[in-house]
């Protein structure tokens, strides 16, 4: 037994083995979902959960499923298992550690879909990963949890992992299809959304690792369950990646609404070395900085409480920052991330990340005046509202938050300033 | 002759059986994998023969290769030593341990050691934050990663590389 219901790995040793996870209750969701429910059913039980997408968005997962036409086929559904965004590293435990949890849940969002090909979209960094996961599928073929007429049904499943080479653009949807089909990863224009017109130009649901992994204990367990955690628009658990200026980092499974002073002090240990806490970004690289504040520190972490804060809870990657981190650094560090991972097709942000690169590199050099930190303020608003994706976007929170709520920091380094 | 297909005939088969026939150009990735394996890089022949088994141009798979980070078109070094150094990476002295890697190494981000047996990169978020200073070590076809570093295991893990290449080639003679 275990009190975890994502990372049950570690209540219970080598559950990635088969005989191991077959023995807590391993796809008794799976076969309860092919044998006895319709898809339609499935489709209510995760409304009725409200599981809300944990790549980012928050989106409710059920209403997702419900938007795939049932009048285009094939269907598909693809794991997004990019995971690359600067603090997220929870994805990468799951599949690691429990990867029979992620396979089914693929699965039965497969079956809620009615989708026969399902594809899990590995950063190609996750090389070992992928060889394992590999192995677990041709496991799960051979026992009969995959191929033809599944459970003697009508229904036939089949999963395939497919290996990205290294851009963290291919964490937006629709660039990741792009790059299934074999294109630079770049995003596409919306409408079609790809529920309508996704992989090949057919329906197709994607849904993040941590996401999917919640779906064996829906089922098994019921919706009412599922909200015993978390709040009442943001239920459920979410594992928390916890990194930075922080003792003990980490992933922590905790129910969403969980205040973020008890993620930083109870279980992270709290700052190394006594010193205080400056900021906080709640959703990696691409976060605006929340000042760590009482007020803020007591802030439950869900969606809407950390939208309040005027920040996001994105992936729930928490990067911690203390009292020695100058802003002035941090946004020239994310920047030249978001310059080199832009993938070039929108202009704003292809032309935006390389001349804040330009500017923040120059602040940090000490080459700068004040005009200098106004005009990087003045770049980053230009390109907000106006990119494809995200992406663009993203990379201009950090640095507009850090001017706004920590503008000394900039003005320490103009004028020849060295630290 | 499809020099590719020739060395890998059934791993081939196994990629495009992995896609709807229809749409072979999405083996393009899989197979950029399997041809840099070895020797390492992706030689113009191989992109050829795999502009051949996906039936698109030379052009479109050069596109491809110049797009991910993790394809290379020229032979420079066996092993990609690729550290984070993004921030929070930083935030746990992933530069300073780049530094003195670079330095114990007498050599500079990019350059080949003079045995052509690494090259010292340094790369974007890897998803181990919680545990860095860390690197992966890219060649021979694998991608492993090496976590919670200091430049003196770091150096033991490259030793063990050169100790594993040295085998390799004695094996080959």
């Amino acid at each position: 037994m275990s009190e975890y219901v994502l990372l049950r790995h570690r209540d219970i040793p080598d559950l990635d083995q088969l005989k191991v996870y077959l023995k807590n209750g391993g796809f008794d969701a799976w076969k309860k979902v092919v044998t006895s429910m319709e898809p339609m059913e499935l489709i209510q039980l995760a409304k009725d959960s409200g599981l809300r997408g944990r790549g980012g968005a928050g989106f409710p997962t059920g209403m997702k499923w419900s938007f795939v036409p049932n009048n285009l086929w094939p269907h598909y559904v693809v794991a997004n298992a990019d995971e690359s965004e600067p603090g997220t590293f929870k994805d990468r435990e799951i599949m690691e550690s429990n990867p029979f949890q992620f396979l089914e849940g693929l699965m039965i969002a497969s079956y809620a879909v009615q989708a026969q090909n399902s594809y899990a979209y590995l950063r190609g960094e996750f090389w070992q990963i992928g060889l394992k996961l590999n192995q677990k599928i041709a496991e799960l073929e051979e026992a009969g949890f995959l191929g033809d007429n599944l459970f003697d049904t009508k229904y036939s499943l089949r999963l395939h992992v497919h290996m990205g080479a290294g851009a963290y653009i291919c964490g937006e949807e629709t660039a990741l299809l792009e790059s299934i089909e074999g294109k630079l990863g770049q995003p596409r224009l919306r409408p079609p959304f790809p529920a309508v017109a996704g992989l090949y130009a057919s329906p197709t649901v994607i849904n993040n690792v941590e996401t999917l992994t919640n779906l064996p204990p829906i089922v098994q367990n019921g919706a009412t369950w599922f909200r015993e955690h978390g709040t009442e628009k943001s239920p459920g658990v979410k594992v928390f990646s916890l990194s930075g200026c922080v003792n003990k980092p980490g992933n922590y499974e905790l129910p969403l609404g969980t205040p973020f002073r008890k993620l930083i002090y109870e279980l992270g240990g709290g700052i190394p070395e006594g010193r205080a806490i400056k900021a906080i970004m709640a959703a990696g690289a691409s976060s605006a900085l929340i000042s760590a504040t009482d007020a803020a520190l007591d802030t439950p972490m869900d969606y809407e409480s950390v939208a309040n804060l005027g920040a996001s809870l994105g992936s729930a990657s928490v990067i911690v920052l203390d009292e020695s981190v100058s802003m002035s650094w941090l946004a020239q560090k994310t920047t030249h991330f978001f310059k080199h991972e832009s993938c070039g097709k929108c202009t704003p942000c292809r032309e935006g990340t390389y001349w804040m690169a330009h500017i923040l590199d120059r602040i940090e050099d000490g080459g700068a005046s004040e005009k200098d930190v106004d005009l990087l303020f003045t770049v980053a608003r230009q390109m907000q509202n106006k990119c494809l994706c995200a992406l663009g976007e993203f990379s201009t929170m950090p640095v507009v938050s850090s001017l706004e709520k920590f503008r000394s920091d900039f003005l320490a380094r103009v004028d020849g300033q060295t630290r | 002759m499809n020099e590719l297909l020739a060395k890998y005939p059934t791993e081939i088969k196994a990629i495009l059986a992995k896609y709807p026939p229809e749409f072979k150009r999405s083996s393009v990735m899989p197979l950029l994998h399997l041809a840099q394996g070895d020797p390492g890089y992706i030689t113009p022949q191989a992109m050829q023969d795999i502009a051949e088994i996906c039936g698109i141009s030379i052009t479109e798979v050069g596109s491809i290769v110049g797009f991910y980070t993790l394809y290379y078109d020229k032979p420079l070094g066996r092993y990609h030593i690729q550290v984070c150094t993004d921030m929070p990476c930083a935030l746990r002295g992933a530069d300073k341990f780049l530094k003195e890697l670079c330095e114990r190494l007498g050599v500079k981000v990019g350059e080949p050691t003079a045995d052509g047996l690494f090259v010292i990169e340094e790369v974007m978020c890897l998803a181990a934050c919680h545990r860095a200073p860390m690197f992966q070590v890219h060649g021979d076809g694998d991608l492993v990663y090496h976590e919670h570093q200091t430049v003196d295991t770091a150096l033991a893990v490259l030793d063990a590389l050169r100790q594993k290449a040295a085998v390799a080639e004695e094996g080959k003679a």
